[in-house]
C-alpha cells in the first residue's frame, strides 16, 4: 500500500473516532460544557492535559529545532516540562479547591474586582487567540502537504472537525477526544523513534540508544554527531552557542508561561477533588515526559542520519524523499561549485543545502527508509496534536466570553440555556476568525506563538501564585502587576519582532535577554509592582482573606 | 476545625513545596544551565553528564518531584484530618 493510501486510512479512522466520541459525550449543562461536569478521572485528565498541551509546535517543530540548535535546544525541553512542577505544586490543587470554571473567575473573585476580572479576560483571550491561529495554520500545512489538498481546504476541514466536537461537547467532548488524540499522537511519535533507534544503535528504547554506540562501529552516537558537525563546520552538537543568561531566561519564561496558560490551568477544574488534581498533574507530567524525553533522541538520530545521507552525495542519485520535499521548498539545493554533489556545510558561502527545521519529524521516517505505514502515521499524529490544542484554546475563548464577560459581568441575568448558547456561538465565531487567520497567515504567526508564553508568564502566573500564597495581596497590587507585566512584555516583543526585527541582536537586547526570554523579566516586574503597590493600598476584605484560608486547606476537612 | 492545626498544616505544606522547588531549581537551572559545561567533563558511557541532565535527567527529576509531592501531601492530609477530628473530640467528647 502506498504512503498516500495509508495516510488517508489513518486520518479517516482517527477523525471518525473523534466524531464518534463527540456524539457520545454531548454536554447538557454549563457545568458539563465548562468543566466536563467536574467528574473526569485523573488518568483521563492527565492524558487530556498532555494532548491539550502538546501542540503542532511540540509535535512537528520542536524536534527539528533541537536538531539544529543542539544543546541550546534544551530550553524547550526543560521549559515546557519544568512548568508542570510549578503547576502541580503552586497552582492546580488550590485552583481546584476554589472550584469555579475559569481563570478570570479566580482572579475576579480573589481580587474582589470586576476590573481584575476584565483584565484577566483580556489576557486570556489574547494569549489563547495568538496560540490557536498557529494551530490552525499547522493543521492546514499538514493537510496540504500530505493529503494534497490546498491549504484553504485543509484549514476548512480542520475547522469543521474542531467546531463539531467543541460546540457539541464543550469541555466534556474536548476532554474525551483529547484522550484519544493523546493516544494517537504518542503512538505516532514513538513508533518512528523506536524504529530509528533500533536501526542506528540496536537499542529498542530511544532514550538508551541516545547514549549508545552506533551499529556501524563508528563509536557513540553523540560523539559521532559532534565529530560530523565539527568536520562540516557546524557548531558542536553537545555544546552551547547562546549566552548562559539568555538560555536561563528563556527556560524560566517557558516554565512560568506553561504554568500560566489558561487552557492548561482549566484542565484541573475538571477532576472531582483536590487530591485528584494533584494526581492528574503527576499523570500529565509522565505522559508529556514520554514525548519530551524522546524528542531530543529523535533530534540527534535524525541529524546524524541526515548528514550521513546527504553529505557529498550525488544530487542525481538522491532518493524520492529528497525531490518530494524540494517541491515544498522545505529542502533546497543550489549547486554552487557545479560538481553535482551536495556540500552540506556550516559555512554559508559554500553550503549548498538548506533544510527547514519543520521537516525533521515529518521527513525523518522517509529519510530513514521506514515502512510506508510509519510515514503515514506521523500525519495522523501531527493532526491530533494540532486539533487537540486548538480545541482546548477555543474553549478558553468561549468560556471567557460567555461566562466571564456575559454571565459574571455584563448580563448576570441570562439563563443557563442562554449562557450555553452564547458559549457555543462564541466558539463558532472564534473558529471562523482563527480559520481565516490560518488561511491568510501573517508572516509572524509562527513566531508569535512562542510569545503567548511570555505573556502568560508576565500576567497570570504571578497574579495567581500571589493570590494563593500572599493573603494580604489586594486588588490594586494585582491589577497593576498584571498590567505592568503584560504591557512590558508585549511592547518588548512587538518592538523586536514586528516593528524593528533587524535590531533584534544580543547587543541591543535588555541585559542580553532575547524576546523569547523576556517574559521572565515581565514576571519579575509584575511581582515587583504588585508587592510595592499592595503596601500602599488597604488590605483585602475579610471574606476574601477567608476565601484564601479556605483554598489552602484540603477539601475533606 | 481548629486554626492551630490549619496553621501547622499550611506551614508543613510550605516547607514541603520550598524544598521540592529547591531541587527543581538546582537540577534544571543550576546543573542544566549554569554548571552544564563543568558537568560535561564527567562522562557516563555515551553521554556528557551536563548534556544528559539538560536533555533527559531534568525531565525525569520533574516527574519524581511531582510524585513525591503527591505522596507527601496524602500523608499530610491524613495527619491533618486526624488532628482536626481529635480537636473536635477534645471539645465535644471530654465530658463523657
Amino acid at each position: 500500500m502506498s504512503v498516500q493510501l495509508w495516510t488517508y486510512l489513518f486520518v479517516f479512522l482517527s477523525f471518525g473516532l473523534y466524531i464518534g466520541i463527540a456524539i457520545w459525550s454531548r454536554a447538557g449543562s454549563t457545568k458539563e460544557f465548562y468543566v466536563a461536569g467536574g467528574g473526569v478521572h485523573p488518568v483521563a485528565n492527565g492524558m487530556a492535559t498532555a494532548a491539550d498541551w502538546m501542540s503542532a509546535a511540540s509535535f512537528i517543530s520542536m524536534t527539528g529545532l533541537i536538531s539544529f540548535l543542539g544543546r541550546d535546544g534544551t530550553f524547550y525541553l526543560m521549559g515546557w516540562t519544568g512548568g508542570y512542577v510549578l503547576l502541580a505544586l503552586l497552582l492546580a490543587p488550590y485552583l481546584r479547591k476554589f472550584g469555579k470554571f475559569t481563570v478570570p473567575d479566580f482572579i475576579g473573585d480573589r481580587y474582589y474586582s470586576q476590573t481584575a476580572r476584565l483584565v484577566a479576560v483580556f489576557c486570556a483571550i489574547v494569549i489563547s487567540f495568538i496560540y490557536v491561529c498557529g494551530q490552525m495554520q499547522g493543521a492546514g500545512i499538514v493537510f496540504s502537504r500530505f493529503l494534497e489538498v490546498d491549504v484553504t481546504t485543509g484549514v476548512i476541514i480542520g475547522m469543521a472537525i474542531v467546531f463539531f466536537y467543541a460546540v457539541l461537547g464543550g469541555m466534556k467532548g474536548i476532554t474525551y477526544t483529547q484522550v484519544a488524540q493523546y493516544c494517537v499522537l504518542i503512538f505516532a511519535f514513538m513508533v518512528p523513534a523506536i524504529f530509528i533507534s533500533i536501526m542506528m544503535t540496536g537499542q529498542v528504547i530511544p532514550q538508551i540508544g541516545f547514549g549508545s554506540e552506533l551499529v556501524d562501529g563508528s563509536g557513540y552516537l553523540l560523539d559521532r554527531l559532534d565529530g560530523l558537525s565539527q568536520e562540516l563546520g557546524f557548531a558542536t552538537y553537545t555544546e552551547g552557542q547562546r549566552s548562559t543568561q539568555d538560555v536561563f531566561f528563556i527556560t524560566a519564561a517557558l516554565m512560568f508561561g506553561t504554568a500560566g496558560l489558561p487552557h492548561v490551568i482549566i484542565r484541573f477544574f475538571t477532576v472531582p477533588n483536590v487530591r485528584d488534581a494533584r494526581i492528574s498533574a503527576g499523570y500529565a507530567m509522565i505522559f508529556i515526559a514520554i514525548l519530551y524525553t524522546t524528542a531530543p533522541t529523535v533530534a540527534a538520530f535524525a541529524r546524524t542520519n541526515l548528514i550521513d545521507s546527504v553529505s557529498e552525495a550525488e544530487y542525481s542519485a538522491m532518493p524520492d524523499w529528497f525531490g518530494k520535499w524540494e517541491t515544498t521548498n522545505l529542502i533546497s539545493f543550489d549547486d554552487k561549485n557545479n560538481d553535482g554533489k551536495i556540500q552540506y556545510l556550516g559555512d554559508t558561502e559554500r553550503n549548498e543545502l538548506t533544510v527547514s527545521a519543520d521537516i525533521m519529524v515529518m521527513a525523518n521516517p522517509e529519510i530513514a527508509g521506514l515502512p510506508n505505514w510509519v510515514v503515514a502515521l506521523v500525519t495522523a499524529g501531527a493532526l491530533a496534536a494540532a486539533l487537540s490544542t486548538a480545541a482546548g484554546l477555543l474553549l478558553v475563548i468561549s468560556t471567557s466570553v460567555a461566562h466571564d464577560m456575559l454571565k459574571r459581568t455584563f448580563m448576570p441575568s441570562i439563563t443557563e440555556k442562554q449562557e450555553l448558547l452564547s458559549a457555543r456561538l462564541s466558539i463558532f465565531i472564534a473558529v471562523l476568525i482563527a480559520g481565516y487567520v490560518g488561511m491568510n497567515p501573517p508572516a509572524y504567526v509562527a513566531q508569535v506563538v512562542a510569545f503567548a508564553f511570555g505573556l502568560a508568564a508576565a500576567s497570570f502566573f504571578p497574579a495567581i501564585v500571589l493570590g494563593i500564597f500572599q493573603k494580604k495581596m489586594n486588588k490594586q497590587g494585582a491589577i497593576s502587576g498584571m498590567a505592568a507585566g503584560f504591557i512590558f512584555t508585549a511592547s518588548y516583543i512587538i518592538y523586536f519582532k514586528l516593528i524593528n526585527p533587524e535590531a533584534s541582536t544580543a547587543d541591543n537586547w535588555l541585559f542580553g535577554i532575547s524576546p523569547e526570554g523576556i517574559g521572565t523579566l515581565g514576571t519579575i516586574i509584575n511581582v515587583g509592582f504588585a508587592c510595592t503597590i499592595a503596601k500602599f493600598a488597604p488590605d483585602p476584605p475579610d471574606d476574601v482573606q477567608e476565601l484564601v484560608e479556605n483554598i489552602r486547606l484540603p477539601s475533606e476537612a | 476545625m481548629s486554626s492551630t492545626s490549619a496553621n501547622s498544616y499550611w506551614k508543613a505544606n510550605i516547607k514541603l513545596v520550598l524544598s521540592l522547588l529547591s531541587v527543581w531549581f538546582l537540577i534544571s537551572f543550576v546543573c542544566g544551565i549554569l554548571l552544564v559545561d563543568v558537568l560535561d567533563n564527567i562522562r557516563l558511557k555515551g553521554f556528557k553528564l551536563g548534556f544528559w541532565i539538560a536533555q533527559q535527567g531534568s525531565i525525569l527529576t520533574f516527574i519524581a518531584l511531582i510524585l513525591i509531592y503527591i505522596r507527601a501531601m496524602d500523608k499530610l492530609d491524613s495527619q491533618y484530618k486526624q488532628a482536626a477530628s481529635n480537636d473536635t473530640q477534645n471539645t465535644v467528647g471530654e465530658s463523657q
